[in-house]
């Protein structure tokens, strides 16, 4: 029995962070369903990277809405509305991700929606909290990393700042999202009582960033110094980064440099000599070593330095790592199979519980595909006009 | 009551992965218990970022293993081993990082552990998996971000390999042992059962990069392609990307480059109306753009943008973030004190639960701080 087995999402979000959440809690084995508005669905279907689509759906949708149920339904009609109501009345979870104030309008704000159902996990995403200034500006990935300082963390010192090149604030809100709607359920499981849980991309970034932050309210106040060429991490000493050999790169993490200086055969100057020295004179010291491995091949030097368990690796791209055995034998992709049958190739949950690796070929819905399954399931189906009075 | 009141969690683990997803669980409301190695401890209580330590240890443990407890254990001894064993027997979550084979060696596989206590989540993150050529490796982050390609997304083209500056594979490996373990207890909630949870740095890191790997799974295998300049994601088309203003820096996400061509008064923007071209020419467009925004101030900017709902922000560094009302209205941080006194400024869980944040006033352990209290409280 995968571990949520039973539990029923109801998932209003859109674009990236809110339905990685889902994603997560389908391939844990909750059953997920997407609410659609008719026809045009979740924002995120037309949001393509490379301008790559599947079946009128951008394959960035394909990737985050796969496993998942599709319930095509107009908040704003009181009949479809209803039908939403109805749906969570037995569910266990309600995701969205609009802005402050537009679930009220609707009618699903919480206090709403936990009259219905006093056992609900009611989560939401925002970009900045649900008060202060920024509360109605855009929550997207890019603007946060900008404005959340992560951004002074990447690259190197001449360069601007540099954002992580993958949508990471999406990633980790969804991802610490996940995470409070499971403790919740944890203790629904002892209360029997539903909870309200929030997340925001500007709280998620910030903790992100907690170890960092932590040394810079206490260091005074000091800006993050990125490396001068090889930046890893503005706040590790040498030799922390990457360098370049006679034919590709190399990475070499956290290594005293004594022992470096052994196995790369060369001797600091008498003032980098003392390890106080090398945080504070990592750019002259990354120089030196820099000038010696430009001296031979990755190959070379890994075969020197890894029997010597000194802490570092080649630098792959993804034809190189997906060639590796290594890669391999995690089996870490599956193919997913849409109504029509077309078939996707994409990656698999990374959590293994009892030792199982958990695939699922089910692909994204259409907008609308299950209707009709649900609307027969939950008692839908005459609900229109028995119901109104 | 905080969600996870009442869990104990027993925590073998060391450095950033696991302990950060044990800080996540004590922030939830978890009681956590560190087992730590006589005299050294956790390696890293001295593994120094830019040299500063806070209370004799590193700043970046006191973040990490804020809120938790701490009882020291050579666990190679057999009547210490055996007093972790009775720890476990009463706890709901075990977890550990080491190398695979050596918790085997200890004697705290799951196999042995399931026997002590059936029911346990059993948490576990190991490097590259456990089994395969690199098994045995380092499991470190900045080698992991080598290895699975993640070096040749961020930056500009010509760069090189760009790290990400942060220990992104720890986090996110810790953060998934987070969900693993909660969905476990959840089951056991249900149907009294236990589990083994496990995840892999390398699983982890991939699964980060799920959009894009999947998208190099569907377009032929063609290695990402960072831009000129202004890189922000090799997958995206212009104007994605941070860009020098007069006076600092802007990001812009998003917008229709015609239209952001009248905005800014940049006419040569208007000779791009194919929205396919802002993919093919993003290049092109990125250096007309960038020209164009050195001119005026960040501030001028925003005010032409911003307006017409164009995806744009300043872009700030910690110490202007932290002047903003934008950032002082979340409450993100707290301080914590320590039992000997010594109080330090952190942040806070990122989480709200039923609209109140999760904050914790309990410092750091000193190393092996609660190992008589936990001897007697659970009669080891």
């Amino acid at each position: 029995m995968k571990p949520l087995e039973g539990i029923l999402v109801v998932e209003f979000c859109q674009f990236l962070a809110g339905p990685s959440a889902g994603l997560r809690l389908a391939d844990l084995g909750a059953r997920v369903i997407k609410i659609e508005r008719p026809i045009k669905g979740e924002g995120g279907r037309q949001i393509a990277i490379k301008n790559l689509f599947i079946e009128g759906d951008s394959l960035v949708f394909h990737t985050i809405n796969r496993n998942k149920q599709s319930f095509a339904a107009n908040l704003k009609d009181p009949e479809d509305l209803k039908r939403i109501k109805k749906i969570l009345e037995v569910a266990d979870i309600m995701t969205h991700n609009f802005r402050p104030g537009v679930m009220e309008a609707i009618g699903l704000d919480y206090k709403t929606v936990k009259q219905l159902n006093s056992r609900i996990i009611y989560g939401v995403v925002t970009g900045y909290g649900s008060e202060g200034p920024w509360q109605k500006k855009p929550g997207q990935d890019l603007l946060i990393q900008a404005m959340s300082g992560l951004a002074y963390l990447s690259g190197t010192a001449k360069d601007h700042p540099t954002p992580m090149g993958i949508a990471a604030s999406d990633i980790f809100t969804g991802t610490h999202f996940t995470q409070g709607l499971l403790a919740a359920l944890v203790r629904r499981g002892k209360t029997n009582e539903g909870a309200l849980v929030e997340v925001s991309l500007l709280e998620s970034t910030i903790d992100m960033q907690f170890e960092v932050l932590t040394t810079y309210l206490n260091d005074g106040g000091k800006p993050p110094k990125r490396a001068k060429n090889g930046n890893a991490q503005a706040y590790l000493g040498a030799p922390y980064g990457v360098y370049k050999t006679k034919d590709s790169y190399i990475a070499i993490a956290m290594v005293p440099m004594t022992k470096l200086e052994t196995h790369l055969k060369f001797e600091l100057p008498e003032h980098l000599k003392s390890e106080a020295n090398w945080f504070d004179f990592k750019d002259e010291i990354m120089t030196l070593i820099q000038a010696i491995l430009k001296e031979k091949t990755t190959k070379a030097w890994l075969d020197i330095l890894e029997p010597a368990d000194i802490w570092c690796s080649a630098i792959f791209n993804y034809k190189e790592l997906m060639a590796h055995d290594a890669y391999k034998i995690l089996q870490m992709d599956q193919d997913v199979i849409t109504a029509s049958g077309v078939t996707i190739k994409t990656t698999r949950c990374p959590i293994q519980i009892d030792s199982q690796y958990y695939y699922a070929s089910k692909a994204a819905p259409k907008v609308g595909e299950d209707n009709e399954t649900i609307v027969h399931e939950f008692g839908l189906q005459n609900f229109n006009n028995q119901n109104q009075s | 009551m905080k969600p996870l009141q009442d869990i104990i969690v027993v925590d073998l683990s060391q450095f950033l992965s696991g302990p950060s997803a044990s800080l996540k669980l004590a922030d939830l409301g978890a009681r956590v218990i560190k087992v730590e190695k006589p005299e050294t401890g956790d390696i890293c209580r001295s593994l120094y970022v830019s040299n500063l330590k806070m209370n004799g240890d590193s700043s970046i443990f006191h973040a990490i293993n804020r809120n938790k407890e701490s009882i020291t254990a050579n666990l190679k001894d057999a009547k210490d081993l055996n007093r972790i064993k009775k720890l476990i027997a009463q706890a709901d979550i075990v977890m550990h990082n080491f190398r695979p084979g050596v918790i085997e060696r200890l004697g705290l596989d799951y196999t042995t552990v399931k026997q002590i206590n059936p029911s346990v989540i059993y948490g576990e993150i190991s490097g590259y998996g456990t089994a395969g050529p690199w098994k045995d490796k380092p499991g470190q982050d900045l080698l992991l971000q080598s290895l699975s390609g993640l070096t040749w997304l961020s930056g500009n083209e010509a760069a090189g390999p760009v790290p990400m500056g942060l220990a992104i594979v720890d986090l996110i490996s810790g953060a998934h042992l987070v969900q693993g373990i909660l969905a476990a207890l959840v089951r056991k909630g249900v149907n009294g059962q236990g589990a083994k949870v496990q995840v892999s740095m390398l699983e982890s890191i991939i699964d980060f990069q799920f959009e894009v790997i999947t998208t190099y799974y569907q377009d032929g295998g063609q290695l990402p392609q960072r831009t000129k300049t202004n890189n922000a994601h090799a997958y995206l088309g212009a104007p994605y990307g941070i860009y020098k203003t007069e006076n600092g820096y802007l990001a812009l996400a998003m917008g229709q480059i015609p239209f952001l061509g009248e905005l800014l008064g940049c006419d040569s923007l208007k000779n791009y109306p194919e929205p396919e071209s802002w993919f093919s020419k993003r290049s092109e467009i990125k250096s007309i753009l960038a020209a164009h925004l050195e001119t005026d101030t960040t501030q001028k900017w925003l005010s032409l943008l911003e307006p017409a709902d164009i995806w744009c922000a300043d872009v700030m560094d910690w110490n202007r973030l932290l002047q903003t009302e934008g950032y002082q209205v979340l409450d993100m941080e707290q301080e914590v004190v320590m039992s000997d006194g010594y109080r330090f400024k952190t942040t806070r869980c990122p989480i709200k639960i039923d609209g109140e944040v999760l904050k914790s006033d309990k410092g750091t352990p000193i190393l092996g701080e609660h190992t008589q209290t936990i001897i007697s409280e659970f009669n080891l």
